[in-house]
């Protein structure tokens, strides 16, 4: 094995492991802390069925979003769908045959790249054009809206431009890719477009954990959203998750409170 | 005039508000847009110096916190925020995963209303999120500022305490939040984290001070109350020729009745207290209030105090207990319908000794519009012909709780009690009702003078739409189920040029239109 591709599978090992332990641990977090009270904001399901319902059309059609801003739903949208598209596209380095579907998807599409491109230099614009959105933007938004960026266009370079190589690359790829999964990784393939590719998205999982990317999962845990509407119905809690080592819940004891009534004018 | 050589202290650098009572009230132009912008940028901070005064040290010292800004207030409250992220989920989860997408800058009232962008709920949240990332997160630490990092100091504390006091807790922006991330929450753990570190507010702690100690809100003692109940009672036989019952205190009687204590005597609240002692009478059901629990309100949510919450709480259950009551019933207010709705059966549940038959607790307008549909009572529309009316979803009401069994009953059912009572009912527009209706500007422990202009401008929008049905139908009667509403209105509405007669009551309504006496 080369320096180089223990390197490269170095990195892509720590990446992997920092992206998932990160993770795991965030929704330990998450999952550990408890909801003291009943806090759906209504009008919210009165049945598991019912939350289920809601946090679908959250997460599959953006629903809040597209009442609250129909500028940033469009461009988050398209950009979601077509980062979950390329996302897809992606298995044909990791598995061993390409499935007849993925292989047609890849060979007739040739747009979602770009689309998903658009939709990031528009996410950006926005956020330079509504003033609004410009005051509430830190630098790591931009940084990150520009790493997602980078990465889109290395990766369509790669397709695209004859003269990155890449194309000519692609068995050694598989071989590299695919085999970091099974821990037998091929030689890392000497292309400077991959490689800068490749390492931009090792970036990109490693501070994925860390930052506002934990939206992802953590929409799941929003008590506002993800609690059913049945407080007279059912008693909620007290404290629905108890965790050794955490602060234990007040009992609300409803006994006699300390409530002196005062007879005097 | 203070000797400028004397140095200010830390407490009062961080307190010390400007009010400004001259100031004009937003011009009623018929559009809720959001302000507009100045050579492309957004002038920062015009509202930073309207603040509530700062709790006395003997209200602070009543309800177990440091009497001032103690000296290590950043340790303090660095850890009080450590302490309530293990506690909250809703806390733990909004302040990591908010992409600052924008959807809600627009959607609060109070920059509406103020046009400083801090008021935006992104904005709002931000001043916390900031602390968070620097003491709580790998992210924080390895790129400070460029993540938007702060390390808590003076200036921040002194935004904290500005406005976190201009959110109403009305949950607005959580409609539109793609993760619906509810400011209000991050509100609630700002104050209480301010209260941990000594930095109170006067009205909110004062008022809970006196529920301990007295028993409701408006600090009537139990005399005073009796009193206040026999005269308005002597002047509902005066008015009706009936004898119409305020019971207190009747042990064994059906239905507790826990309504908020400015329903006794303040102006228009006590007509819904008319209302619902007619109802009751009529209906033939027999009833009390009890001087244990004679308050509905219970500020401990607005400073997001689990225990203070639970304290005020557990004079109702102590109530129901002791007047061995069947049934439960609240009053016309916002807040204190959310806490009775959604935490009552956590904070002081279960509701074992009541009659299952019925919801624990039930919302009066629930109560009443059973009673009609049932025909128990008869209402008569035309005693209310001289109004068109229009109806105003408390925030609280709408967001934070429901009536019913389907979901939206506290937008339906409210409804179609008014319509029962009277002849014309407009709803105001579609996108300032419902759940996306604004608050009055006064909810979340506002209610105090010295922020009156935040007040009056958070209340723009409501205004806004009023005044347009006012225009186009003629309406002339804004109900409302809220005793905050109620009190922020009838002082905000004249700023703007509205008559005070035009805010009142559901019940004001139905008492109006009930038809008293024998029954067909
Ligand atoms: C359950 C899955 C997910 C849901 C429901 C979701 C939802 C959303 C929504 C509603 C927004 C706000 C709209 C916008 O600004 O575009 C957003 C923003 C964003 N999402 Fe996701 N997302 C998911 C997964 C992911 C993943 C896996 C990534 C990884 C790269 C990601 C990256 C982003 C980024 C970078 C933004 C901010 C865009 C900006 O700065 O304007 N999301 N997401
Ligand atoms: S709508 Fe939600 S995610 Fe978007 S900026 Fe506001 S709080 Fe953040
Ligand atoms: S809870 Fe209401 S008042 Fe507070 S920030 Fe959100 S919209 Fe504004
Ligand atoms: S006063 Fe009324 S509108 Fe305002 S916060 Fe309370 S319920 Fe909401």
């Amino acid at each position: 094995m080369s320096g180089l591709t223990i390197v490269f599978s170095l990195f892509f090992y720590i990446a992997f492991n920092i992206f998932l332990v990160g993770i795991l641990l965030k929704l330990w977090k998450y999952a550990a802390t408890p909801a003291p009270l009943k806090i759906p904001q209504t009008p919210a399901p009165k049945t598991a069925a019912g939350v289920g319902f809601r946090m679908f059309q959250e997460v599959a059609l953006f629903k809040s979003l597209f009442r609250g801003n129909k500028l940033v739903w469009l461009g988050g949208y398209i950009f979601h769908l077509g980062l979950l598209l390329v996302f897809i596209k992606h298995f044909r380095f990791l598995l061993p045959s390409t499935p007849l579907l993925l292989d047609n998807f890849v060979k007739y599409d040739l747009y979602t790249g770009f689309i998903l491109l658009g939709a990031l230099a528009f996410l950006f614009i926005l956020r330079l054009a509504i003033d609004r959105h410009f005051f509430i933007s830190v630098i790591n938004d931009y940084l990150l809206l520009g790493l997602l960026m980078a990465i889109a266009s290395t990766g369509l370079l790669s397709r695209f431009w004859p003269g990155g190589g890449v194309k000519a690359n692609i068995p050694e790829i598989k071989a590299f890719v695919g085999g970091l999964f099974s821990f037998h990784p091929g030689p890392v393939p000497l292309n400077a477009l991959f490689l800068i590719h490749f390492s931009l998205v090792m970036i990109l999982l490693m501070y994925f954990p860390f930052s506002k990317m934990m939206h992802a999962f953590g929409v799941f845990f929003s008590p506002t959203r993800n609690q059913i509407d049945n407080s007279r119905q059912k008693r909620w809690g007290p404290w629905t998750v108890r965790t050794p080592g955490r602060p234990q819940p007040e009992e609300p004891v409803y006994a006699q409170p300390s409530f002196a009534v005062s007879d005097e004018d | 005039m203070a000797d400028p050589a004397v140095e200010k202290s830390p407490a009062e650098i961080v307190s010390e508000g400007q009010h400004n009572k001259d100031f004009k009230p937003p011009e009623l132009t018929g559009e809720i847009g959001a302000p507009p912008v100045r050579d492309g940028m957004i002038v920062k901070g015009v509202t930073s110096a309207i603040k509530p005064h700062m709790a006395k040290p003997e209200i602070q010292s009543k309800l177990g916190f440091p009497e001032t800004l103690v000296d290590n207030w950043e340790e303090v409250a660095v850890r009080k925020l450590g302490e309530l992220l293990e506690r909250y989920k809703s806390l733990q989860v909004y302040l990591d995963i908010c992409v600052r997408c924008g959807s809600c800058t627009d959607k609060c009232q109070f920059y509406l209303g103020s046009s400083d962008p801090n008021n935006m709920p992104v904005a709002r949240a931000e001043l916390l999120r900031r602390v968070y990332k620097r003491y709580f997160t790998t992210e924080g630490r390895i790129f400070g500022k460029m993540a938007g990092a702060q390390k808590l100091d003076l200036g921040v504390l002194s935004d904290w305490y500005a406005y976190f006091h201009q959110c109403s807790q009305c949950r607005r922006c959580s409609v539109f939040c793609p993760y619906g991330i509810d400011t209000a929450e991050i509100s609630m753990a700002a104050r209480e984290i301010m209260d941990s570190i000594g930095l109170g507010q006067q009205y909110v702690n004062a008022i809970l001070g006196k529920v301990h100690e007295i028993g409701n809100n408006l600090g009537m003692n139990p005399k005073a109350l009796a009193a206040t109940l026999e005269s308005t009672e002597e002047d509902l036989e005066e008015e009706t020729g009936q004898k119409i019952r305020l019971p207190l205190d009747e042990e064994g009687a059906e239905v507790l009745m826990v309504t908020p204590s400015a329903d006794f005597f303040a102006s228009p609240h006590v007509e819904s207290l008319l209302g619902y002692a007619k109802v009751f009478h009529q209906a033939g059901i027999s009833w009390t209030l009890s001087t244990a629990a004679s308050e509905a309100g219970n500020f401990g949510m607005f400073i997001g105090n689990y225990s203070q919450m639970r304290k005020v709480a557990s004079r109702v259950g102590v109530a129901i207990r002791e007047m061995k009551t069947k049934r439960l019933v609240v009053g016309e207010c916002g807040h204190a319908w959310r806490i009775a709705y959604s935490f009552w059966n956590t904070l002081i549940g279960p509701f074992d000794t009541l009659d299952p038959k019925y919801p624990a607790p039930q919302h009066i307008c629930e109560f009443t519009l059973d009673l009609v549909k049932r025909g128990a009572i008869k209402l008569d529309k035309s005693a209310n012909d001289e109004f068109t009316v229009t109806f105003h979803d408390s925030c609280n009401v709408a967001r934070g709780s429901a009536m019913g069994d389907r979901p939206g009953g506290q937008f339906t059912i409210p409804r179609e009690l008014i319509k029962a009572s009277c002849s014309r009912f407009v709803d105001m527009d579609k996108d300032t009702i419902r759940e996306k209706t604004f608050c009055c500007g006064g909810g979340g422990g506002l209610l105090t003078d010295e922020i009156m202009q935040i007040r009056v401008q958070g209340a723009m929008p409501r205004v806004q739409a009023l005044n347009s049905v006012m225009q186009s139908d003629g309406v002339n009667f804004m109900a409302l189920i809220c005793a905050i509403c109620k009190a922020q209105l009838t002082k905000v509405l004249p700023k703007y040029g509205i008559p005070v007669s035009v805010a009142g009551g559901v019940h004001q309504l139905v008492g109006r239109a009930i038809e008293l006496g024998a029954k067909a």
